[in-house]
């Protein structure tokens, strides 16, 4: 397995550079041979190609709140530590990303929709879910280790729940008071949505091998810190006795 | 054979209601006792509502706009006071800790903590609502009467996960800041719904039908949820 990753990181390098540059150049021809990379929009011009990093990272951060609801759950049925470790380690990557729609979205709103912000279902469902997988890392720095997992977990599993309601609640609330947003509907350019694909494909790599790092990393934290707490309890059982209370 | 688990079943429904009305009455004595959590309530939201009537005046049409907000705010922050002070009573003489080595059922506990603090922010809005409608000279245009299923659909909303967090806050380092920081996000679709049905009614300007079954569905499966999750959460350690 770890030899695995220093070839991850390669790739991941390649494929990142790769779906960058085929996001920002236009479609080029120089003596008759064409450069792919993604055609210019029409009407929004060169600002519409933040799109490729903003999908690819609400995809990402969806897929990586998904597998934290998972492995919240699986914790609660069978205790495993391994599974606390990848329920931490997806929800601090999918901040990152959510954080990352959060803030692409505007830069492309403003000159787009002349707004920097509008309760939008999707951009308050985002939000939403943004702020509760904040107040769940905010949960896991503040509780007593011991408690951390469980509590966790049970806080995924409620969010989780809740996902739905942002989701109804703002659509009723929308179509109510409803704004001139978005173009609905409307087809994708072949060549864009394939520079989407490899950009989503580039992310998604970035993740796992941000994510795969960051595991190693929490798992030789927690062998560390047993380690210091058996010392202790050698040294001095009546001082670990105490520390342990 | 079947009755005789039947009437076991039915023994042990009893004592979990028992358990369940003991500490509702003893938390409800104590309230009525040393009055801490009401006072600091209503006077909290009454400070709310002095500062926005003063800082916005507004018209009786504006203020109908505003209110749905206004009240469930003032509601919202003065409810964590009386939420942050409902499991930190217990964890004095390590009443807690002997809940939990007791075979007595946790639901029954969470049921009763949060029976009792539906009834105490109850109090407050039944005090509070009156002095909400002489500031802002509010007056339903819509059916007056569905503000009584908000409010009670609402409360219950706020207060049955409040105090499942509130149970999750009292574990944690700064207990006090750690509340809200929980429950405000999750709370997000509940506030939502009570402050557009509560503008809905105000205004007449739409029905608040929906939002009032969406506050139901909401009551429903958040419930549910903090009842199955309640006893992994006392006896997380």
């Amino acid at each position: 397995m770890r030899r695995l990753f220093p070839i991850l990181v390669i790739f991941t390098g390649v494929l990142l550079s790769y779906a960058m540059s085929i996001a920002l150049l236009p479609v080029v021809h120089i003596g008759g041979i064409t450069l792919i990379g993604a055609p210019t929009e029409q009407t929004m011009g060169s600002v519409q190609r933040i799109f490729y990093y903003h999908v690819p990272s609400a995809w990402t951060a969806f897929i990586l709140f998904f597998i934290n609801l998972g492995a919240s759950v699986y914790y609660l049925i069978k205790r495993c530590a391994t599974a606390d470790i990848v329920a931490l380690v997806t929800a601090e990557v999918g901040v990152v990303f959510c954080t990352v729609v959060l803030v692409t979205g505007p830069i492309w709103a403003r000159p787009v929709w002349g707004i920097w912000w509008t309760w939008d279902m999707r951009l308050t469902s985002t939000l939403v879910l943004w702020l509760i997988y904040v107040s769940y890392l905010f949960l896991r720095k503040f509780s007593s280790s011991g408690q951390t997992p469980l509590l966790a977990a049970a806080l995924a599993v409620l969010g989780a729940l809740c996902v739905p309601f942002v989701y109804f609640s703002i659509w009723f609330f929308r179509t109510q008071h409803p704004q001139p947003v978005m173009g609905g509907g409307g087809s994708i350019d072949p060549r864009m949505l394939h520079v989407l694909l490899v950009n989503w494909l580039a992310f998604s790599c970035f993740a796992f091998l941000v994510c795969w790092s960051r595991f190693r990393l929490e798992k030789v934290q927690r062998e560390v810190d047993e380690a210091h707490a058996m010392r202790s309890l050698l040294d001095d059982p009546s001082a670990a006795a105490r520390s342990m209370r | 054979m079947s009755g005789a688990a039947e009437g076991q079943k039915g023994a042990k429904q009893g004592v979990a209601r028992g358990i369940t009305r003991a500490t509702l009455l003893k938390d409800l004595r104590l309230e009525w006792r040393s009055k801490d959590a009401i006072n600091s309530m209503l006077f909290f939201s009454l400070l709310v509502v002095v500062v926005f009537s003063f800082s916005f005046d507004p018209s009786a049409e504006e203020s109908r706009q505003i209110a749905g907000g206004l009240i469930w705010v003032a509601f919202l922050f003065a409810a964590v006071v009386a939420l942050n002070q409902t499991w930190a009573r217990e964890l004095r003489n390590q009443v807690l800790d002997a809940y939990r080595v007791s075979p007595a059922p946790p639901n029954s506990l969470f049921m009763a903590k949060v029976l009792g603090n539906f009834i105490f922010v109850a109090v407050l809005e039944a005090l509070m609502t009156p002095l909400f409608i002489i500031f802002y000279r509010l007056r339903a245009i819509g059916p007056a009467w569905q503000l009584l299923l908000v409010a009670a659909f609402g409360t219950w909303a706020l207060v049955v996960n409040g105090t499942f967090f509130a149970a999750m806050s009292i574990r944690t380092r700064s207990r006090e800041i750690m509340l809200p920081l929980l429950l405000f996000p999750i709370s997000i679709p509940a506030i939502l719904a009570m402050v557009q049905a509560t503008a809905g009614i105000l205004t007449g300007e739409y029905s608040a039908r929906f939002w009032i079954v969406l506050l139901a569905t909401y009551d429903l499966v958040f419930t549910t949820g903090c009842l199955l999750l309640f006893e992994t959460v006392l006896n997380a350690e």
